[in-house]
This record gives structure tokens, C-alpha cells and sequence, in this order.
């Protein structure tokens, strides 16, 4: 027999926020501990940035590739399409072909978007 | 398959007899979030070693054995190293984002770890979206992984958490897709409903070709996923020393090592889920007897096994493959992995309205 609802506890959102909160008392607890039995010392150069010995130069919160930003633009897209497509998947079997219709147009419109990307080569990396 | 849901069951009474309700609750919660934390802590401890054995018997070296038997203790040894390490606070960091990011990338996992079908009567957190739950909550990690290189006000970080964030957001269109193209054939978002619905064969058999096809995109996307294996660029150690945790010293740095580790095992509980029937033995339709005799395998080991194996399976791809280049890796997922998705899905239907499945 499967069986389900832990405790029998129906409410789905105290039990993730359960977990959220399990999941910062770890980080806390853990960091907090650290902090008492951990060393400490003082140094100035402790606190400079990882490079390569020598002071950084320049500002590292700085602009970089527009390619990154490119493929975040897609990824926003086609993930937003995606998750229209969830609802139709849950419930394919009863929607039966005018459902099967309707998702066939909005689908090929997802398609032309990634032909329409693809070739004009916003899936190139330069 | 024993239902295990008869310990909770009996603890809520016992705790009912004497307890007003609302302070029941709130015992149940604690001893949930307790539960939790052991078990998360407990599967991060046992996946480092696991890794560094397999790592070893790859590589044909012994790996950990000299701390406690077959050095089974070595990574809780390393747990209490990183615990004594001074946490360093450096003097260029956005500090409130760099506190902030550890938490995202824990709490994400956290939540994903709860959604997973532990056993029958294990399930904490049962929504009846809960794959799309799933998805949701594994996305919030890119966040603190972003948050993390841009704060830490590195060069080296920037570049390893941008990585990072292009790769995790392409490979999450698979990882959707592959879902998708699994939920259509469940019918259910439900985690509980999937293992339901494989109760009398498991999805990879149910949906043979396209769910194979599905399977090996998801393995792949979830390997890319949890930052690992041939797609470990964000951690490129030749170029970029350590990526988006640089700066980050001490227990600072071990959660985002735990979180990796605990990644691995959410990809792989969720491909045990949608493909090999999450803590559901494996029952051939007919055979009675067979059936008989795996329900008594109980529901847990059931479901750590098939995890196990297929992290075994992630691991090995660490290993064996040697890493991709940026330009590779995007053009793989939008050049290949991509279309095959959209074509599997379509197959898909189609082999579900011509009723051609299992």
C-alpha cells in the first residue's frame, strides 16, 4: 500500500518551510560553531583578493562578455515556454487532439524561436 | 513494499495523548528538520568518501585508509579540519551578498532534498507539483553561485560564477525537457503519483525509446548541472584556481563542497525517481512471484541504491572525460541536446496517443 502525508501533517507549505528554515539553522549552526573553535589571527594581507601575490589592480566588479548575457536572454525564453508546456503534459491524456492541436501550433512557435536564434548565430560563442 | 509510515504514524499518537495539537506539530516539524539535517549531513559525509574511493579505484590507487576501518572516517576527520579553519573576512567583499550566498546554495538543496521520495511513507514534502517544485527550488542554487563569484570582488570568481550561471541555466532547459517529456507519459507532477504510476514497471521500461533518450539527456544535463565531471569549467583549477569559491575559506568553503556532493545525489534521486521508480522495487507485470520477493527489499534501499548507482555512474563520467571548452559545452546543449529534447518529446506523445507504450 503506499501511504503518504509525514505525521499526517496535510500542509504542504509548513513542511517546506520546515526545510528552508533546516536548511539556514545548518549554515548558521555550522558557521557559528566554526567561529567559536576556530582560530583567529590578524594580518593585513589577509584580507586581499586571491590573485597572484601582487595587489590587484583595477575594479573587479566589472563589465564582462555580452555572450553570458546573450544566453540568459535565451534561457529566459525558452525556459518560460517550457513551463507552459507542464500543465498541458499533466493533463495530455484527457485534453485528447484538440489539446494535441493547440500545443502543436504554440510548439512550433518554440521551434521557430531557436531556428530564428540559431541562425543568426546567437549560438555561437565569440 | 512495507509501509514505513506506520513509525510516524504511531509517533504522532503517542505524542497526540498527551500534547495539544499545535505543540504536536511543531515537535513533528522539529524532529522533520532534525531528520533533515542528519541525513543531509550523514549522505555528504558518505558521498566525499565515496568519491575519493571510486576517484582512487580509477586512478588504481588505494584512496582513504588510514583513518578509522577501510578510512571510513576520513571525511568526518575533513568535516572537523574545515570546522577549525579560520574564517578569513576579507577587506574588498560585498559582505552582506557574500554571507547571503552560502545560505541560497544550501537552503536550494535543502528543499530539493525534501521533495525526494525517500521510502514508502518517507515523503516530506508531497505536493502535487512537486517535480515542477523540484525544478523550481535546484534554480535558486545558480543564484547564490552567482551571487557568490560577483561579491567575493575577484577576477577569478567573476569569471568562474558567469561560467557557472551560462552553463547551470542552459543545461536546466534539458533537465526541464527531460522532465516534460516523463511527466507526459506519468500524467502526474506529483513526486508520490510518478512512483505510483510505475507500480507495476518502471518508466525506462514503460516508455522504452524516448524515455532511454530522455534518460541519457537528463544524465548528461545533470552532470552539467551539479558543475561537475567534463563540464567542471566554473572550477577549472588550471585557469581559474578554485571558481566561484576562491575567497571563501573554512566552513564558508565547505558548504559549497557539501552542496556539490548533495547536488550529485538530488540529480541522481531525481533521475531514480523519474526513470526507475524512485523507492518502488522493480516488479515485472506477470510475474507474481518475482514481485513477491523484490517487495520485501525494504522502500529505502530501494531508492539510496538506485541513487548510488547512478551517482556512481556521474562520478565515473568525472574521470574518464576530460573537460569541455565554453564554446563545446554551450553548443552542445543548444546545438544537440536541444533539438533531440524537442524531437524526444514529440515522440513521445506520439508513442502515448498511439497507445504504444508499455
Amino acid at each position: 500500500m503506499i501511504s503518504s502525508a509525514i505525521f499526517g501533517i496535510e500542509n504542504n507549505g509548513l513542511l517546506g518551510i520546515t526545510a528552508l528554515l533546516t536548511g539556514a539553522a545548518l549554515v548558521f549552526l555550522a558557521l557559528w560553531i566554526a567561529k567559536m573553535i576556530s582560530p583567529r589571527s590578524f594580518n593585513p594581507q589577509k584580507g586581499e583578493a586571491y590573485e597572484c601575490g601582487i595587489p590587484t589592480r583595477g575594479e573587479s566588479m566589472s563589465q564582462f562578455k555580452v555572450g553570458y548575457y546573450l544566453f540568459a536572454i535565451l534561457f529566459l525564453m525558452f525556459d518560460v515556454e517550457t513551463v507552459f508546456l507542464f500543465p498541458w503534459a499533466v493533463r495530455m491524456r484527457e485534453l485528447g487532439v484538440a489539446g494535441l492541436l493547440s500545443i502543436a501550433v504554440f510548439f512550433g512557435i518554440l521551434v521557430l524561436g531557436l531556428v530564428y536564434a540559431w541562425r543568426k548565430g546567437a549560438l555561437e560563442w565569440k | 513494499m512495507q509501509d514505513l509510515s506506520f513509525i510516524t504514524t504511531w509517533l504522532d499518537n503517542s505524542l497526540r495523548s498527551f500534547m495539544p495539537g499545535w505543540l504536536t506539530v511543531t515537535v513533528e516539524c522539529l524532529l522533520i528538520g532534525v531528520g533533515l539535517l542528519l541525513v543531509y549531513a550523514l549522505l555528504a559525509l558518505f558521498y566525499i568518501y565515496y568519491e575519493r574511493k571510486l576517484c582512487a579505484a580509477f586512478q588504481c590507487r588505494l584512496g582513504p585508509n588510514r583513518v578509522g576501518p577501510w578510512g571510513l572516517l576520513q571525511s568526518f576527520a575533513d568535516m572537523f579540519k574545515m570546522l577549525i579553519k579560520e574564517i578569513i573576512h576579507l577587506n574588498h567583499i560585498d559582505r552582506f551578498l557574500f554571507g547571503l550566498a552560502p545560505y541560497l546554495v544550501i537552503i536550494a538543496s535543502m528543499l530539493a532534498f525534501a521533495v525526494l521520495p525517500w521510502g514508502n511513507g518517507l515523503q516530506i514534502i508531497n505536493f502535487n507539483i512537486g517535480i515542477f517544485f523540484l525544478i523550481a527550488v535546484s534554480s535558486i542554487g545558480v543564484l547564490g553561485i552567482l551571487l557568490a563569484g560577483w561579491s567575493s570582488n575577484n577576477k577569478f570568481t567573476l569569471i568562474g560564477s558567469l561560467r557557472s550561471g551560462a552553463q547551470m541555466v542552459s543545461y536546466e532547459l534539458s533537465i526541464g525537457l527531460s522532465v516534460i517529456t516523463m511527466v507526459c507519459l506519468a500524467g502526474t507532477m506529483s513526486v508520490e503519483g510518478i512512483v505510483a504510476e510505475q507500480q507495476d514497471l518502471w518508466f525506462i521500461f514503460k516508455g522504452h525509446i524516448p524515455a532511454l533518450i530522455a534518460f541519457v539527456i537528463y544524465m548528461i544535463a545533470g552532470t552539467a548541472e551539479t558543475n561537475r565531471g567534463p563540464f567542471d569549467l566554473p572550477e577549472a583549477e588550471s585557469e581559474l584556481t578554485a571558481g566561484y569559491h576562491t575567497e571563501y575559506s573554512g566552513m564558508h568553503f565547505g558548504f559549497f563542497y557539501l552542496a556539490e556532493y548533495l547536488n550529485l545525489f538530488i540529480v541522481s534521486g531525481v533521475a531514480a525517481l523519474l526513470f526507475f521508480g524512485g523507492w518502488m522495487p522493480l516488479h515485472i507485470p506477470g510475474w507474481d512471484a518475482f514481485n513477491h520477493i523484490m517487495d520485501y527489499i525494504p522502500s529505502v534501499i530501494w531508492f539510496l541504491g538506485k541513487a548510488f548507482v547512478l551517482s556512481f555512474v556521474i562520478i565515473w563520467f568525472k574521470w574518464t572525460f576530460p573537460r569541455l571548452r565554453i564554446d563545446q559545452l554551450l553548443s552542445l546543449e543548444w546545438k544537440y541536446l536541444l533539438p533531440i529534447n524537442l524531437v524526444n518529446l514529440v515522440l513521445m506523445v506520439l508513442i502515448i496517443t498511439l497507445n504504444w507504450h508499455f
